[in-house]
């Protein structure tokens, strides 16, 4: 019942990685970290979700905040290593034809 | 008359609780038989229905509590969600509802408003009463596993 977030600073891209459970109470701590990285100019904003195994809507309250604002500043947000049930929460309300995600666990291509 | 059981849990409306009932409804829903995907679905819309009273309850200022009760059956789980915090204004909240249109532009996403559409997507039957607070009322039945009927279930997004 608990999130953990850490941001690995590589090139001109933040990496942050998270685990643990998105809800309504460790929502908050996302956007918290989430939302400045993405107020940077140009800057490219990738987000680890291998290790999140519960997300409900507030977390998808916390992406929608964070795309908004990577269009204003012209940065840039992805969502990578979604686990199926994450990823299906995406896609039954529609969000995964905006936000930028890249579901499966990725090998060597793109 | 139906034989149940009924399992009622009562928290403050607070943010830290709602996990503690996810963990409390993933024990009574392994119990009645459901399978991990369906635990997890009902996990969502359980959250979900907590965090609109939740929500509710810090916007109005008001410390209230929040009740849960499961209706345990042999071939499905009942979980009536009720806060008790006076009532919101539901035609409000069924607007503000629904997936996301490509047609839509990004600046007016909204950030909430997703939260009853799940709860409908994931369950079987869901009735809200506004009367005295609000009452939500979910029903989920246990599938038998060779056979997959749900395609009521998923909204394609195909």
């Amino acid at each position: 019942m608990n999130l953990t977030v850490n941001v690995v600073e590589e090139n001109e891209k933040s990496i942050l990685n998270v685990s643990g459970e998105i809800d309504i109470y460790t929502a908050p701590k996302l956007k918290e970290t989430l939302l400045p990285l993405t107020k940077v100019e140009g800057k490219t904003v990738e987000v680890n979700l291998e290790n999140v195994n519960y997300m409900d809507s507030t977390g998808l309250g916390v992406f929608i905040s964070a795309l908004k604002s990577t269009k204003e500043k012209k940065s840039k947000l992805t969502l990578i290593n979604l686990q199926d049930r994450v990823m299906r929460i995406f896609e039954i309300t529609g969000l995964d034809d905006v936000i930028d995600i890249k579901a499966a666990i990725r090998g060597g291509n793109e | 008359m139906e034989r149940f059981d009924f399992i009622e849990i009562k928290i403050p409306a607070k943010a830290e609780y709602v996990g503690v009932i996810r963990l409390t409804l993933s024990g009574i829903a392994n119990r009645i038989g459901f399978s991990y995907e369906d635990i997890e679905d009902l996990k969502v819309a359980v959250s979900e229905a907590i965090t609109n009273a939740v929500n509710h309850a810090y916007t109005e200022q008001d410390d209230g509590e929040i009740t849960i009760g499961f209706g345990v059956y042999e071939d499905r789980i009942e979980i009536m969600i009720a806060d008790h915090g006076g009532s919101f204004n539901l035609t409000e909240i069924k607007d503000g509802t629904g997936p996301y249109r490509s047609d839509e532009p990004v600046e007016t996403l909204r950030e909430g408003g997703f939260g009853l559409f799940l709860i409908e997507a994931l369950m079987d039957e869901v009735k809200i009463n506004n009367k005295y607070g609000v009452i939500v009322l979910m029903t989920k039945y246990v599938r038998e596993k060779e056979v997959d009927f749900d395609g009521d279930q998923i909204s394609t997004t195909q």
